[in-house]
């Protein structure tokens, strides 16, 4: 709320400055965002929390400010007018727990082309509400004031008495900003006898408003529950300064008085008569009293309040409160919606008696050793791995364009927002090949000529049930060649056995299985799915040539992305005895049918490999010149070793001849 | 005959002091020690003394062979050292030029700060939790004490799913929730993670980061909240003069609520917001508020990161420049 300083003076008057006064304020809880000056005056920017409808007035921040100095407030008692008609409007509370006071009076003979006084227009103005006449600009006038929002209909457009109820089904009313919105039964309404004249407390009717011709006025002061107003103006998506007052909670002791004053400036400045007022009431808001004990305030606070510093805080407040077995009893005034426990009573003490003089203490607390599970990798150790083989960690949105989402993951049902902030932001990724890629076409049009990336993050799901599964997962991506361009190797493109690398760095010592897959985003000729213990952990490929083309790479970059739960597990280590006895080391080579993959055929090998066989790595492989056409050339070592004896030549040869057998028959290799 | 050791003495130490080669000095070495060497001829002339003057002549030669040998092994270790240095130098790189193989990464700079954070916390003894992105309004709201209609709801602006049922968590505070959904008091943990809010501009990302914090134990007091946010600030930015000041504040969940203000010297910056848990909170977990009482805050590690390297645009965390990322390599 914006304010001017003089006009808070004329309340409230503490011995300090402006900036004095807004630090006080800010740190007694009504922050104060800035002060500009405005002439011989100041303009105070308050933003008052959610909690404290009781500051969007002049007098409720005067009494904030009289509570947080210790300063008096000034006198404003509203003098009743003296009413010169008889004339009433009956006034019907059909729905008594949504609106339980309503005030109302009739106003006859008023001119409503009288100017608005230059006093009120420049107050109003330095509170960003442009004067617009002087029946409309008084309510303004006093709602800002008092924190009442106010009503003025014309009294001639009105047929009847007035009844406050809720809104028949698809209702409609056009209000005074021109719309015309379609009200359903939550809404409350005025109505005369024929129609709904205002919406309760947001806005007011076109229909009924005041204009320059108005001659009678019919004035409306009422307190609508923030229960009955909350929510309202999002679901029709305006804003309206009543509506924000009255979810907030007004200040139901006052609704009187707000329309006596409303009356006493219209008959100063519109002239005119006033009749009697009619008032209708029903049960208002109980304030139940709340207990307050010392020692539960020192025991959540951590200092001491004695009972005279604690009455002293109440009184200064403006609660009321007696002694009872020992405990405060304190009664929360009438315009305060917030005061419902013990807890909040205490927040009270401790800002009225400032933050700042509560001291910084360290707990004194058992110690206890965090857990720390060595069989499962945390994250922070995988991204450091990727960044020792560098690469370089991303953030990017969790959001992408439906589009991506439908290219790289053929994702044609993804999780989509309803509000997205843009439409290229409209749905959840499901898999981080999105970010990635985007990443890199961005940094490509920055002159960049070679990527490696990573991003840790969650990816979002559709279950069959209609829930969702958020995995965590780490993805990266490297394009161009292999390392950075530099003197010592010569340069050569990454490929796909560079990237799987990197994953079976990251996986070690657990070895993944890569199988041979088709991904949506992939070359399928490139691509694997990763599966550990025979879950699906993830995948590997090169970008399909389709994207690469749409996306203008001039390169395929190689992308990855595992499932964080999945790869998490280790293990321990655990100790197996070294044999005492020297390896032998005997070599096989082979050609096969170029079809075969070489997991088919080391898993063929092991399943028959002698027990002396320790090791089996493949250690060259070759197509081309001097291998027909179609068939490959494969090389294997093979390590032998016994754990108890050293090996004869016998053993070795049988054991070696044995795995050439399994290769001739079940692959109908040949022996080179 | 003395004088003619002598001189071959001196005539064999200047040759072999004017040779740089093995060969060379092997070949001047047969010259003089050789068998028809000059010493050796020397020698060959003995019988032709008397008896007396024999033994004093004999260990002449003897003494002229010694040094002569002695100069040899001197001169060949000359050589030798000499040849290992032309090697040595022939063999010398360039240290200079750049290392061979893969460089090196690096991490985002608000992952730096999470971790920084993490790493604080937990040598306080506080674990790392986690919770999803999607929530329901339940967990991001209701149980919070945000009951709907309530007028702080729209202190956020929430993302909603299409579904109607579910919205992107727009605060850490749920895992709050979740977390004493299945632990009991004393609680001590930090969950960072991602947020989302409906606003873009020049200093609003509409995804963000925050590290929720929760401490539930007897006695752990308001004081104590104050306590353990300074200390942080402090050692996060590593300055004991930083200045903190608590401003009261609301947030429905807290109660008293608290505004994290920091102040280097010249103005204060907003941090994040703090408070004792709400009794509503504890209730609808199922915690007796008159047992146990404690503080929760949030941070924001994105602010954090840009007043820690001085980084003046929220949205550059976001952009993912590289030219921008590996400054904080």
């Amino acid at each position: 709320m914006k304010f001017s300083e003089s006009w808070l003076r004329t309340f409230v008057n503490p011995p300090l400055a402006a900036r004095e006064l807004a630090d006080a304020l800010s740190m007694g809880g009504l922050d104060v965002e800035g002060i500009e000056p405005d002439r011989d005056d100041w303009i105070f920017t308050t933003k008052p929390t959610p909690n404290r409808g009781d500051c969007l007035s002049i007098a409720g921040i005067a009494r904030e400010v009289a509570a947080v100095t210790g300063t008096p407030l000034n006198p404003t008692e509203v003098k009743p007018v003296r009413t010169a008609l008889t004339d009433r409007l009956s006034v019907t509370l059909e729905a008594p727990q949504a609106c339980p006071r309503y005030c109302g009076r009739i106003l006859r003979g008023v001119n409503a082309g009288a100017g608005t006084p230059e006093w009120m227009a420049r107050r109003l103005t330095a509170s960003g509400i442009r004067p617009v006449s002087a029946l409309v600009d008084i309510t303004n006038y006093v709602m800002l004031e008092l924190g009442q929002p106010l009503h003025a209909f014309d009294a001639a457009k009105l047929k009847g008495g007035i009844r406050v109820r809720y809104a028949k089904a698809g209702e409609q009313l056009t209000l005074l900003n021109g719309e015309t919105p379609k009200l359903g039964k939550g809404f409350l309404v005025i109505a005369d006898e024929s129609k709904a004249v205002a919406l309760a407390g947001v806005m007011g009717g076109l229909d009924t408003s005041v204009t320059g011709k108005t001659r009678d006025v019919f004035l409306e002061s009422a307190f609508f529950s923030p229960e009955a107003i909350a929510g309202k103006t999002r679901l029709l998506n305006f804003a309206s300064d009543s509506s924000y007052r009255f979810e907030r909670g007004v200040d139901f002791a006052g609704t009187l008085a707000a329309l006596e004053r409303a009356t006493q400036l219209t008959i100063e400045i519109c002239g005119g008569a006033a009749g009697p007022v009619t008032e209708a009431r029903a049960a208002l808001p109980p304030r139940e009293p709340v207990r307050l004990r010392l020692a539960r305030v020192e025991r959540l606070l951590g200092i001491k309040l004695d009972g005279i510093q604690v009455s002293d805080i109440l009184r200064r407040l403006r609660f009321e409160f007696s002694v009872v077995e020992g405990a405060f009893r304190v009664t929360p005034p009438s315009h305060r919606f917030d005061i419902a426990i013990e807890e909040d009573l205490i927040e009270e003490l401790a800002r009225i008696h400032g933050y700042d003089r509560i001291p910084a203490t360290l707990p004194v607390a058992s110690p206890t050793l965090l857990p720390l599970r060595e069989g499962k990798r945390d994250i922070a150790a995988i991204r450091r791995l990727l960044v020792a083989r560098d690469y370089q960690e991303i953030v990017s949105y969790s959001f992408v364009d439906a589009a991506w989402e439908a290219d790289l993951a053929a994702n044609t049902e993804p999780v989509a927002l309803a509000n997205p902030i843009a439409s290229q932001m409209g749905v959840m990724r499901s898999t981080l090949a999105v970010g990635l890629v985007q990443c890199l076409v961005q940094n490509l049009s920055r002159k960049q000529d070679r990527a490696r990336l990573f991003e840790v993050g969650r990816c979002f799901m559709t279950e069959a049930s209609g829930d969702y599964r958020q995995p965590l997962r780490i993805g990266g991506l490297s394009y161009g060649d292999a390392r950075h361009e530099q003197w010592g190797l010569k340069g050569r493109p990454g490929d796909f056995f560079d990237i799987k690398g990197d994953v079976e760095a990251l996986l070690a010592p657990v070895t993944g299985e890569f199988r041979p897959a088709g991904h949506p985003g992939l070359h399928p000729g490139r691509s694997a799915r990763i599966v550990i213990g025979g879950v699906d952990a993830g995948w590997i490929g090169e970008l399909h040539p389709r994207w690469q083309r749409k996306y203008d790479l001039p390169l395929a970059p190689v992308l990855f992305e595992l499932d964080y739960e999945a790869v998490s597990e280790r293990g321990l280590p655990a100790y197996k005895e070294t044999s005492k006895f020297p390896p032998v080391r005997r070599d096989i080579a082979i050609i096969v049918d170029a079809g075969i993959g070489y997991r088919e055929l080391l898993e063929g090998l092991r399943r028959h490999q002698p027990a002396i066989v320790v090791e089996i790595t493949l250690f060259d492989i070759y197509r081309g010149t001097g291998v027909e056409e179609g068939k490959k050339s494969l090389a294997f070592r093979v390590l032998l070793q016994d754990t108890r004896k050293t090996l004869t030549d016998a053993e070795v040869e049988s054991a070696v001849s044995h795995l050439r057998q399994v290769l001739q028959q079940q692959f109908n290799a040949k022996l080179r | 005959m003395t004088q003619d050791v002598d001189a071959i003495v001196k005539e064999a130490l200047a040759a072999f002091a004017g040779i740089d080669d093995a060969a060379g000095l092997e070949r001047a070495k047969a010259r003089y020690l050789g068998r028809s060497g000059a010493l050796t001829q020397l020698l060959k002339g003995l019988g032709k003394l008397s008896a007396t003057e024999r033994p004093a002549f004999g260990s002449r030669v003897n003494s002229a062979k010694e040094k002569l040998e002695a100069a040899l092994a001197e001169q060949r270790g000359r050589i030798e050292s000499r040849a290992l240095e032309a090697n040595l130098r022939q063999e010398a790189l360039d240290v200079t030029l750049p290392g061979r193989g893969l460089a090196v990464g690096g991490l985002h700079p608000v992952t730096r700060t999470m971790e920084r954070i993490e790493a604080l916390f937990r040598s306080l003894g506080f674990d790392v939790a986690d919770g999803p992105e999607i929530e329901t309004d339940y967990y991001n709201f209701t149980a919070l004490n945000q009951p709907e209609n309530h007028p702080a709801r729209s202190m956020h602006d929430t993302f909603y799913l299409a579904d109607g049922r579910h919205l992107l968590r727009t605060h850490t505070s749920p895992i709050q929730i979740r977390y004493l959904e299945r632990h009991r008091p004393p609680v001590k943990i930090i969950a960072p993670g991602r947020v989302y809010r409906h606003d873009y501009d020049a200093t609003h990302s509409p995804m963000f980061h925050q590290v929720e914090g929760l401490w539930l134990d007897v006695h752990i007091t308001f004081a104590d909240l104050k306590g353990v946010l300074i200390e942080f600030l402090r050692k996060f930015f590593e300055r004991d003069d930083l200045k903190v000041r608590f401003r009261p504040s609301f947030f429905p969940f807290t109660e008293p609520s608290a505004e994290i203000d920091m102040s280097f010297g010249d103005g204060w910056l907003e941090m994040g917001g703090a408070g004792m848990v709400h009794p509503n909170v504890l209730k609808n977990v199922g915690i007796d508020s008159e047992k146990f009482q404690g503080f929760a805050f949030g941070l924001g590690p994105d602010r954090l990161t840009m007043l820690r390297y001085g980084v003046n645009d929220l949205r550059l965390f976001f952009e993912n420049d590289l030219r921008f990322l590996k400054q904080f390599n």
